[in-house]
């Protein structure tokens, strides 16, 4: 049924209809309204046998999730920026146990500077933690994506990330076809776990392993990751059959046959993307685009396979490694190794900055004639920069950097636009 | 692709004003995408929400920087904010106020603008009346479906009923209705005199 919500709502029935056992979470911006709409489904009775636990922090809710999960119900957390720093450790074990927990992170920006707007900072700050990691461009597909989540994470006993762009998505009304509980029912069958705490049937998880098989069970989570790799298009396939759209799989293309530069970006960005791409179309500009929907595991092949024609790339990220670049850019660097493609990296989007189509066509010109920098940092403001390593230069105590910049920039207020 | 842009301050309803505006071009087979500025507002700090309209799916996430009509709930927001930034030629403008456009000052500034685009209502007042509470942003809908056309009052009705239930969505239904029937005798005199 069609129906016009807001992104947090449309996750948390589509949540709800997975039939999850237990819930458990701790609020934090923008992430808050999805497990306040479960919330309040579990208290009506609208979501029946579910316990909805809170806790006293994420890392209590990891905790309680890994606990519920090894209990044998299918559970169900989410999170967003410092909260998934609070729980790391836990987040390692849920994999290191291959447990299927699902986990939806409502990216966010990592402080300090303390900031609550939109990039991927902190997923990809877990991009090595053993989660699957699925990013929805849309509110739609970030719905879907919880469905078929489930139904991965379960059949080969991994947790898996869930991850949309926080407030761009988890706070916009649009346009959702919501599946019937019976669609949902037909596609996601009852959890069956590998292992189970049961006192029946006594085992134990979480054993001590030493260095006599500790890399063979952490090549075991590398095995299960690629054997990911092959059932996420198949889930993506099956959902398409019940669901009648298409959603997930590892990577979208948007025109990208004849494309001479190919555009490679992560979440709800790919819109804007796609709208430019059709403007510098009508002018000429052989342009196409590759959204990444699986980030961990990383779809090599299909990357490659998606840019084989074109004669270079850019990935735009919403995040940075520090002292290097892209985070992203340096994956898709290792898929094309050989292929001879000039690539760009362009960081843009950071705590919530605009991107937006003027300065997306400015930079794909630029790129166009092979003259953006091979890092490049969207929209930045260089005089604010500058002037703050002016300062450092000329006085030893200059003081905090960031609220120095914000006296410069002569802000009162947030703003985006 | 119409694109309007609410200022308004914390506590006013700004978002979900936003939010109801994207609900009634839906109820209406239309594409709707309502987003808040992504603040951390508190209540009486200048908030911004969003709304685009479109006959096919919408794929732009940037804020809206050049919109076709803006809605100002908060009239001490003009001395405030840059309200009217990338305002396109000849947008709507309704504004939250008793005052007329004139006395607000903004005449020398839109004095080539289509005359019965400017309107007017007071908004809170009919918020008091009929809701009891000074929340302008219902009725600034109902005089928004008349000013812009865009949407019909009836599909702002089931918006309402979306939000709201029993009473306050009653009241809320009234106080749309009078505004839009205040904006609708205002553009009709604008162009009398046009």
């Amino acid at each position: 049924m069609l129906k016009q919500c807001e992104g947090s709502h449309a996750v948390a029935e589509a949540v709800a209809m997975c039939r999850p056992e237990v819930i458990c979470a701790y609020p934090i911006s923008p992430q808050t309204h999805i497990v306040e709409g479960i919330g309040e489904m579990v208290k009506s009775g609208e979501l029946k046998n579910c316990e909805f636990i809170n806790v006293e922090s994420e890392f209590a809710a990891m905790s309680v999730a890994i606990g519920a999960s090894a209990g044998g119900a299918r559970s169900y957390t989410a999170t967003a920026s410092q909260g998934l720093l609070f729980m790391v450790e836990a987040v390692y074990n849920a994999s290191g146990l291959g447990l299927p927990i699902v986990m939806t992170v409502a990216n966010r920006a990592i402080g300090a500077p303390i900031n609550i707007w939109n990039d991927h900072s902190d997923s990809l700050s877990q991009r090595d933690c053993g989660w699957i990691q699925l990013f929805a461009e849309t509110n739609q597909e970030a719905l879907d994506l919880h469905i078929q989540a489930f139904k991965l994470a379960e059949e080969l006993s991994l947790p898996v990330m869930v991850c949309m762009d926080g407030f761009i998505l988890t706070h916009a009304y649009e346009r959702v076809d919501m599946p019937t509980q019976e669609q949902v029912d037909a596609y996601l069958p009852p959890y069956e776990p590998r292992q189970v705490l049961d006192p029946a049937e006594p085992v134990s998880i979480g054993a001590m392993v030493g260095p006599e098989a500790f890399m063979e069970v952490r090549y075991l989570a590398h095995a299960k990751q690629m054997q990911a790799l092959e059932r996420i298009p198949q889930l993506a396939e099956e959902f398409k059959v019940c669901f009648g759209r298409d959603s997930g799989g590892l990577t979208h293309t948007y025109m990208t046959d004849d494309a001479e530069t190919i555009i490679i970006a992560m979440g709800s960005v790919l819109g804007t993307i796609k709208d430019t791409v059709d403007v510098m179309r009508e002018a000429g500009h052989k342009i196409g685009v590759l959204g990444i929907t699986s980030y961990r595991p990383f779809p090599l092949a299909a990357v490659r396979e998606a840019l084989k024609n074109c004669k270079r790339f850019v990935v735009l990220e919403k995040s940075l490694a520090v002292g290097i670049g892209g985070i992203v850019a340096t994956d898709v660097r290792m898929a094309v190794t050989g292929m001879g493609l000039k690539g760009y990296t362009v960081v843009a989007g950071l705590g919530g900055r605009a991107i937006t189509m003027k300065s997306l066509t400015a930079m794909l010109e630029k790129a166009g004639r092979d003259e953006l920098d091979l890092v490049t940092f969207l929209d930045l403001d260089w005089k604010v920069v500058n002037k703050q390593l002016a300062r450092e230069k000329e006085v030893r105590r200059s003081g905090p950097a960031a609220e120095a910049m914000l006296r410069d920039i002569g802000a009162v207020a947030a703003r985006n636009y | 692709m119409f694109q309007v842009r609410i200022h308004g301050r914390g506590g006013q309803g700004v978002v979900t004003a936003a939010e109801m505006l994207s609900i009634a071009a839906f109820e209406e087979g239309r594409h709707a995408q309502a987003f808040p500025s992504f603040g951390s507002e508190r209540t009486g700090a200048p908030v911004v929400a969003f709304c685009r309209i479109a006959d096919k799916e919408i794929r732009l996430r940037e804020p809206i920087m050049e919109p076709d009509a803006l809605i100002i709930q908060d009239p001490t927001l003009l001395h405030q904010v840059d309200v009217f930034a990338g305002l396109k030629k000849d947008g709507y403008i309704l504004i939250n106020t008793n005052k007329t456009f004139e006395q607000l000052g903004l005449s020398d500034f839109l004095r080539d603008w289509h005359p019965e685009r400017l309107c007017t209502v007071s908004a809170t007042e009919l918020g008091m009346k009929h809701v009891g509470r000074p929340m302008p942003n219902v009725p600034l809908l109902g005089g928004f479906a008349a000013v812009s056309g865009i949407i019909k009052l009836e599909s702002v009705n089931k918006a309402i009923r979306d939000k709201f239930s029993g009473k306050i969505a009653e009241g809320n239904i009234a106080g749309a209705a009078e505004a839009f029937k205040i904006v609708r005798a205002e553009m009709k005199e604008a162009l009398s005199h046009a």
